[in-house]
C-alpha cells in the first residue's frame, strides 16, 4: 500500500434533495490517512448521505470532495470508477448476492479490475483468487469459501463484506452503520476486524454509528452531525461524554437515552 | 500474504452436476425439436399477410360482439363463484390443523390433484360433449377449474394460519364447528377474497377462448371469424378481449390491494 | 376516552359493498340461459366414466407412431421447446418492462404494454396463425407456445427483477464497477434462481396448454382426444384422459421437486 494515500477533504459540500429537503449543509471536513473517524448523530441527521456522497453513490449539489487530491464530484467514466476503487464501502445490509458463493461475493470487490464478461464467466487470475483467500482468512472465514452467502449469519455476512472491500485494495473504508443489525458479541468481532485494518494497514476508516459507546471505544476522532451540519468534531482525547447530549437533542425531545448510552460507555 | 485456495472435491471443482444438466437439456432440446418437426419452411408471406389484415380491423363488427363479450364476463363470474364456494368445505377437510385424520386428508387431496391436472380447455371439451353447446358447459368447466385452484390456495392458507386462536378455542372447550367459525374463518377471509379475485382474473382470460370449443362467450366469434378468414374481424375480437382483460386485471388489483 | 361515533358512510359501507356484490352476482346469473341441457347428458357422462374405468389399453403403444405415447411425447416436446426457447427471449423483455424506479418510466410502461399485448393473444389463436405460416403440426404449436410464453415469462421475470434487493448492485457500483458490471455481478446472479423457478412453473402450465393445441391441428394429444370425443369412442377418450392426467401429474411432481430444491 502506498504511503500518503487515504486523505479526504470535503469543502463546502451541500446536498439538497429534489423535494427540497436539505441533506447536507456546508460541510467542511478534512480527514487524514490513518484516522478512524466515527460519525455520530440521529437518524436523518445526514450521516448516511455524507458517507455515500464521499463514494458518490449520492451526488452532491455543491462543493467538492477530494479523495487523495482527486475530485470525485466531477469525475466520470473510468476516472470515477478508479476513484471509487480506492474508497471501499461497507453496508448496513451487507449487500451480498445471497445466492452466490462467498468466494464470488468477495471476488466482486475486484470488479474494477476486470471487464464485465470476464467477471460473469468467473475468469479470474490465480493471484486474485489467492488474494480472495487471503482476505477471507483475515476475517477468519476461509472455511466458508464455497458456501452460499445466504447460509451465513449476519456477522459472517458483514465480514464477507469486509473481505470484499479489501479486494479493492482501498486506502479508505467507508462503513455505513456496519454493525447496527448485529448482536454485541458479533459487533465486537466486526469492529475489531476494522480496527485491525486501521492499525496494521494504516487504512483511513470512516464509520457511521448510532451507538456513542462504540464511538468512544474505537474512534480516533468523533464527528457529530445534526440536521446536515457538522456540530461536533474532536479527537478522542478531547472528547467528553457529556458533549453528546447536545448532538442527540431534538426539539422537545428528552435526550436521556443518548446520554445514558454515553454514560454506559 | 499468500494463502492457498481451499480445495473441493473433483465433482464440485469442475461443476460436473451443472454440466450434466446442461448436456441433458441440450439433448432434450434436440430430441423435442425432431419430435415437433421444427425447421419446416416458414412461409412469411402468408403469416405477414394475416397480420396486415389484422392491422386493419373492421370496426363495424364491434356492436355484434358486445353481447357475447358481456356473456363471457358473466360466465367467468358465475363459474368462479360456484367453484370457489364449493371449494371451502373441501379445503377445510384437507387442512392438517383442522382434520387430524391423515387418511381423509390424503384421499381428498389425491382426488383434488387429479381434478387440478385436467387442463380447463379439456374440461370445456368434455362438458360440451356432455351438456351440449352453450354457456352452461363453459360455466361448468370454469367451476371445476376454479374449484381445484381455490381448493389448493385455500387449504394452504388455512394450514399457515396462526395456531394461537385455534388452541385458545379448543382450550376453552370449543366444538370443531366453533373453532372453524371463530378461529379459522376470520383469519383467512381476506386471503380468500383475494384468491377469489385472482381466480376470477384467470377465468376471464380463459373464458374468452372457451367458446372456441362451443362453450359459450366470445370465443365462438374467434372461431367463426378465423374460419371465414375474416382476420379484420378477428382482430376486433382480440382487441375486445384485451380491453376486458386489462380492465378486469386493473380492477381486481385495486380490490386486492385494498384487501391486504 | 369516548368511543368515536362512526359516520353514516362508515356504518353503511359494509351494506353498500354487500349490495353491490349481490347485484353483480344476480346480473351475472341473469345473463346466462341455462336452458338446453342435452337429454342425453346423463347417459354421455355415464359413458365417459365407463370409458375411464374400461380404457382402451391397446391404444397406449402400437409401435407405429399413431398411439397415445407418441402423442404425449409430442405434447411434452411442444411444451418443452416452447418454454425453453422463450425463457431466453423473455429475459431482455423482462429488463425492458421492469419498473425499477419510483418515478414513471416510459421504458417500463411500454415494455409492460408490449408484454400484455403478447399475452392477450390466446395460444389457440396464435396456433391458428402459425398454422397459416408453417402448416398444421407440432411446429406451429411450438411457435404459438413460445410466443405466448414470452409474454407470460416476461411478466414473471420482470416482477422478479423488480423485487430483488438493489443493495448488491450498489455495492458493485461503489467498488468502481459500471452498470454492465452491476448487471453481471449482482443483478443476474440474484435473479437467476427466480428465473429458473418461473421457467419451471411456466413449463407446468405449458404442458397443460400443449395438450389442447391439437384441437386446432397444432400437434400433441389434443387431436386424438377431440377425434375420440366426436366419434364417441369412450374407451379411447378414457385412456387419453388418463394419459394426460398422468403426464401432467408427473411433470408437476418433477418440477415441484426441482423448484423446492432450488429455492431452499
Amino acid at each position: 500500500m502506498t504511503a500518503n494515500k487515504g486523505n479526504i477533504e470535503l469543502t463546502k459540500v451541500s446536498k439538497v434533495y429534489p423535494n427540497g429537503v436539505v441533506g447536507l449543509k456546508d460541510i467542511n471536513l478534512k480527514i487524514n490517512r490513518g484516522e478512524f473517524v466515527m460519525i455520530v448523530g440521529l437518524s436523518g441527521s445526514g450521516k448516511s448521505t455524507l458517507l455515500r456522497a464521499i463514494n458518490r453513490l449520492h451526488d452532491v449539489s455543491e462543493g467538492q470532495i477530494l479523495i487523495d487530491g482527486q475530485d470525485i464530484t466531477k469525475a466520470s467514466g473510468d476516472k470515477l470508477h478508479k476513484i471509487r476503487r480506492s474508497a471501499a464501502m461497507i453496508f448496513q445490509n451487507y449487500n451480498l448476492v445471497k445466492t452466490s458463493s462467498v468466494y464470488r461475493n468477495v471476488m466482486s470487490g475486484r470488479v474494477g479490475y476486470y471487464p464485465a464478461w470476464k467477471g460473469a464467466l468467473g475468469l479470474f487470475t490465480k493471484e486474485d483468487q489467492e488474494l480472495a483467500a487471503a482476505n477471507l482468512d483475515r476475517v477468519n472465514l476461509l472455511d466458508k469459501y464455497y458456501v452460499k452467502a445466504r447460509d451465513l449469519s449476519g456477522g459472517q455476512q458483514q465480514r464477507v463484506g469486509i473481505a470484499r472491500a479489501l479486494m479493492q485494495e482501498p486506502s479508505v473504508i467507508l462503513a455505513d452503520e456496519p454493525v447496527s443489525g448485529l448482536d454485541p458479541k458479533t459487533t465486537k468481532v466486526v469492529m475489531n476486524d476494522l480496527k485491525k485494518l486501521n492499525e496494521e494497514d494504516g487504512m483511513t476508516i470512516i464509520l457511521n454509528v448510532h451507538s456513542i459507546g462504540l464511538a468512544l471505544k474505537y474512534a480516533s476522532r468523533i464527528v457529530g452531525l445534526k440536521n446536515g451540519q457538522i456540530v461536533y468534531d474532536k479527537p478522542i482525547a478531547e472528547v467528553d461524554k457529556r458533549d453528546f447530549k447536545e448532538i442527540y437533542r431534538e426539539a422537545g425531545d428528552d435526550s436521556s437515552d443518548a446520554a445514558d448510552d454515553a454514560e454506559e460507555a | 500474504m499468500k494463502e492457498s485456495i481451499p480445495k473441493r472435491p473433483f465433482v464440485k471443482e469442475w461443476h460436473l452436476v451443472g454440466f450434466t444438466i446442461f448436456l441433458l437439456l441440450v439433448f432434450a432440446v434436440i430430441l423435442s425439436a425432431q419430435a415437433a418437426g421444427v425447421g419446416q419452411d416458414f412461409s412469411a408471406d402468408q403469416f405477414f399477410d394475416l397480420w396486415v389484415k389484422m392491422a386493419n380491423p373492421d370496426w363495424s363488427y364491434l356492436p355484434d360482439i358486445l353481447t357475447p363479450l358481456v356473456q363471457t364476463i358473466q360466465m367467468a363470474i358465475v363459474g368462479t363463484l360456484i367453484g370457489c364456494v364449493a371449494a371451502i368445505p373441501f379445503a377445510l377437510l384437507s387442512a392438517s390443523n383442522i382434520v387430524k385424520n391423515g387418511f381423509v386428508r390424503g384421499i381428498i387431496r389425491f382426488i383434488m390433484n387429479l381434478i387440478r391436472s385436467i387442463p380447463e380447455m379439456l374440461l370445456a371439451a368434455l362438458f360440451v360433449a356432455v351438456v351440449g353447446i352453450g354457456a352452461l358447459s363453459g360455466v361448468c368447466a370454469l367451476s371445476v377449474f376454479s374449484f381445484g385452484m381455490m381448493f389448493k390456495l385455500l387449504y394452504e392458507a388455512i394450514e399457515t394460519v396462526d395456531q394461537g386462536p385455534i388452541e385458545a378455542m379448543r382450550a376453552a372447550g370449543g366444538k370443531q364447528s366453533q373453532v372453524v367459525v371463530f378461529a379459522v374463518i376470520p383469519q383467512v377471509l381476506n386471503q380468500y377474497l383475494s384468491f377469489f379475485l385472482y381466480t376470477l382474473e384467470i377465468n376471464v382470460r380463459s373464458s374468452a377462448v372457451l367458446g372456441y370449443l362451443g362453450a359459450g362467450g366470445i370465443g365462438l366469434y374467434l372461431n367463426t371469424t378465423l374460419e371465414m378468414f375474416r382476420y379484420d374481424r378477428t382482430s376486433i375480437v382480440i382487441l375486445a378481449i384485451l380491453v376486458v382483460v386489462v380492465f378486469v386485471d386493473a380492477l381486481s388489483n385495486k380490490l386486492r390491494e385494498a384487501l391486504s | 376516552m369516548m368511543v368515536k361515533k362512526r359516520s353514516f358512510y362508515q356504518q353503511s359501507r359494509p351494506w353498500l359493498i354487500a349490495a353491490i356484490v349481490l347485484i353483480v352476482i344476480v346480473w351475472a346469473f341473469s345473463g346466462l340461459q341455462f336452458a338446453g341441457v342435452k337429454d342425453s347428458a346423463g347417459q354421455i357422462l355415464g359413458s365417459i366414466f365407463s370409458g375411464l374405468f374400461h380404457p382402451d389399453w391397446s391404444y397406449v403403444y402400437s409401435g407405429h407412431g399413431e398411439d397415445l405415447l407418441s402423442a404425449l411425447l409430442e405434447t411434452l416436446a411442444i411444451a418443452f421447446l416452447g418454454t425453453i426457447i422463450s425463457s431466453f427471449i423473455a429475459v431482455p423483455f423482462a429488463f425492458w418492462a421492469a419498473h425499477t424506479t419510483k418515478k414513471f418510466s416510459l421504458r417500463s410502461t411500454s415494455g409492460k404494454f408490449v408484454l400484455t399485448v403478447i399475452r392477450v393473444f390466446p395460444e389457440l389463436v396464435l396456433a391458428i396463425m402459425f398454422i397459416k405460416a408453417v402448416g398444421p403440426g407440432a411446429f406451429a404449436g411450438v411457435l404459438a407456445m413460445g410466443l405466448h410464453s414470452i409474454g407470460m415469462m416476461g411478466k414473471l421475470f420482470s416482477e422478479a427483477i423488480e423485487n430483488i434487493d438493489r443493495g448488491p448492485e450498489e455495492a458493485i457500483v461503489a467498488a468502481g464497477g459500471n452498470l454492465l458490471d452491476a448487471l453481471s455481478w449482482a443483478t443476474l446472479p440474484s435473479v437467476l434462481p427466480e428465473f429458473i423457478n418461473f421457467t419451471l412453473y411456466r413449463f407446468e402450465i405449458a404442458v397443460r396448454s400443449a395438450s389442447i393445441l391439437g384441437i386446432v391441428g397444432a400437434g400433441g394429444v389434443g387431436a386424438p382426444l377431440i377425434f375420440a370425443l366426436s366419434t364417441r369412442s369412450w374407451s379411447r377418450v378414457g385412456i387419453i384422459l388418463i394419459g394426460i392426467v398422468v403426464m401432467v401429474t408427473a411433470i408437476d411432481w418433477l418440477s415441484g421437486t426441482i423448484r423446492r430444491h432450488l429455492l431452499k
